[in-house]
């Protein structure tokens, strides 16, 4: 099948270019579990209050790294030309993105893997319910990230634009999800605006199993509207993708 | 044998208000090599987006009896932009393994075109690491790689040596005698001297889009340079 072929080659071809580039797959790969384990230094004297924080942090960081990632090296094939071949040759809309989407949710994996077994297996981060679990909401996360620096990066003309996104859309959800503050504890208004974004719901999901024997409702409910939102943009990104420049 | 390639009736493009092509009506036909020519600005690479189905425009055009921009035409178009547009970071036959996949070309092809562009002994290299020349031709070796009915190039031979220009503008040539439709734009006017057809512009209008021996015939002149100076001054003797 032709689409199926595109989007294999399409994912190939991303992935040898980054095996090119040793620089930024150790960056992908290692600031995650720096920051992490910086963290873990800071609460040295401190270890519950890491606890604490500890499984939000699984959700924010594979997000964050993932969405700046994916945006930068998105708007670089759109900057290069080689998007505007891409679109003259048979290749479809959905081949391109969903391409993209396996390249780099391959590398999200990868990522969320590691954070999740540093702070699991390596600081013994106690967690009430099943590891498994916390584990899928880090790659949900990782690849939720993933697919809206795919998006948005439609919405950038240049790489120095695309680096505002990670502030002015990455931020406002690690500032007001619930990693600092719970939800309950904010003004309703502000609670009702974080409402709808999607970094709520993983990180209410993470401090759900990290607190309950037993996979709770909530976190069900949470874990999927967080691959819905991923879906989303991977869909939207696709079809904000244009063949023809006005 | 000669057939229709391009035809535009009253094709037009507009971008921020501004006409970029206005009104433009032509024939390019298929068996010959015809070139796009005049000044940068002119309105060339606007045109050659419309043909291969990247910009959007008003008016009629219709690309190998198909109306362009439609996605049966893709298999069919073979695209150089002006700046190269391949990957930096892959090698030479990487770049050309990825873009057979898509353009379901057989792996003997990949070798047939390195070969064609001269480029056996950087295959294994990166493109990044490559001369502007030699990128050039990675991104030409793209294009070939389907075998395409209608190759569209944007100043393909800018930048290249001598020798080798020389023998791009053989293969264009016999492109062309295969019965391809070719479209090759340059700023350069000697470049015209090569081909059978041209289609001149300047600031979005058409000058003149007939045999290139015609253009000489009318204007009297010796070279399309001195021709394409004679129509924009006083339209001709």
């Amino acid at each position: 099948m032709y689409h199926v072929r595109a989007i294999q080659a399409t994912a190939r071809r991303i992935l040898r270019q980054l095996s090119h580039d040793h620089r930024t797959l150790a960056l992908i790969f290692i600031v995650p579990l720096v920051l992490l384990s910086l963290l873990r230094w800071m609460f040295h004297d401190s270890i519950d209050a890491f606890n604490a924080v500890g499984p939000a942090l699984l959700g924010v960081f594979p997000f964050a790294l993932m969405f700046i990632v994916t945006s930068i090296t998105t708007l670089r094939e759109r900057v290069s030309g080689t998007m505007e071949r891409l679109m003259t040759m048979p290749i479809g809309k959905f081949d391109f993105v969903f391409g993209y989407t396996l390249a780099f949710g391959l590398l999200a994996v990868i990522q969320a893997l590691l954070a999740s077994v540093l702070l699991l297996y390596v600081f013994g981060m106690p967690v009430a319910g099943p590891d498994w679990f916390l584990i899928m909401m880090a790659l949900a996360n990782a690849l939720l990230g993933t697919s809206l620096g795919i998006f948005v990066s439609a919405f950038a003309r240049t790489e120095f634009q695309a680096v505002q996104f990670m502030p002015a859309i990455v931020m406002p959800q690690l500032l007001i999800g619930g990693l600092f503050m719970p939800l309950d504890a904010m003004p309703n208004l502000l609670a009702a605006i974080a409402h709808f974004m999607p970094l709520t719901y993983a990180i209410e999901a993470l401090n759900e199993i990290a607190n309950h024997a037993d996979i709770t409702a909530t976190a069900w409910r949470d874990f999927w509207i967080v691959v819905a939102c991923g879906v989303a943009a991977v869909a939207l990104g696709a079809l904000t993708l244009r063949r023809k420049s006005k | 044998m000669i057939a229709m390639g391009i035809e535009a009736k009253g094709l037009r493009v507009e971008k921020a208000g501004k006409p970029v092509l206005d009104d433009v009506t032509f024939m390019v036909m298929s068996g010959v090599v015809t070139g796009l020519i005049g000044p940068s600005g002119a309105g060339k690479t606007t045109l050659m987006r419309a043909i291969v189905g990247v910009q959007m425009y008003q008016g009629e055009l219709q690309v190998l009896g198909e109306m362009a921009g439609s996605a049966s035409l893709r298999p069919k178009i073979g695209y150089v932009t002006q700046s190269p547009s391949v990957y930096d970071d892959l090698t030479v036959r990487q770049n050309l393994a990825y873009f057979a996949t898509l353009l379901r070309a057989s792996k003997t092809k990949i070798d047939e075109i390195i070969t064609t562009v001269q480029l056996q002994k950087q295959a294994k290299q990166v493109v990044g690491s490559l001369s502007g020349g030699q990128r050039a031709r990675v991104s030409l070796a793209v294009a070939l790689l389907g075998d395409p009915e209608l190759l569209v190039l944007d100043e393909p031979t800018v930048g290249l040596d001598p020798l080798l220009r020389q023998e791009l503008w053989a293969l264009f040539a016999e492109l062309a005698a295969r019965g391809k439709t070719l479209l090759i734009s340059s700023h350069v006017m000697d470049e015209a001297e090569r081909c059978d057809q041209l289609l001149l512009v300047r600031d979005g209008s058409l000058l003149w889009d007939k045999s290139r021996q015609e253009l000489l015939a009318k204007t009297d002149t010796q070279t399309v340079e001195d021709a394409f100076l004679a129509m924009v001054t006083g339209g001709g003797k």
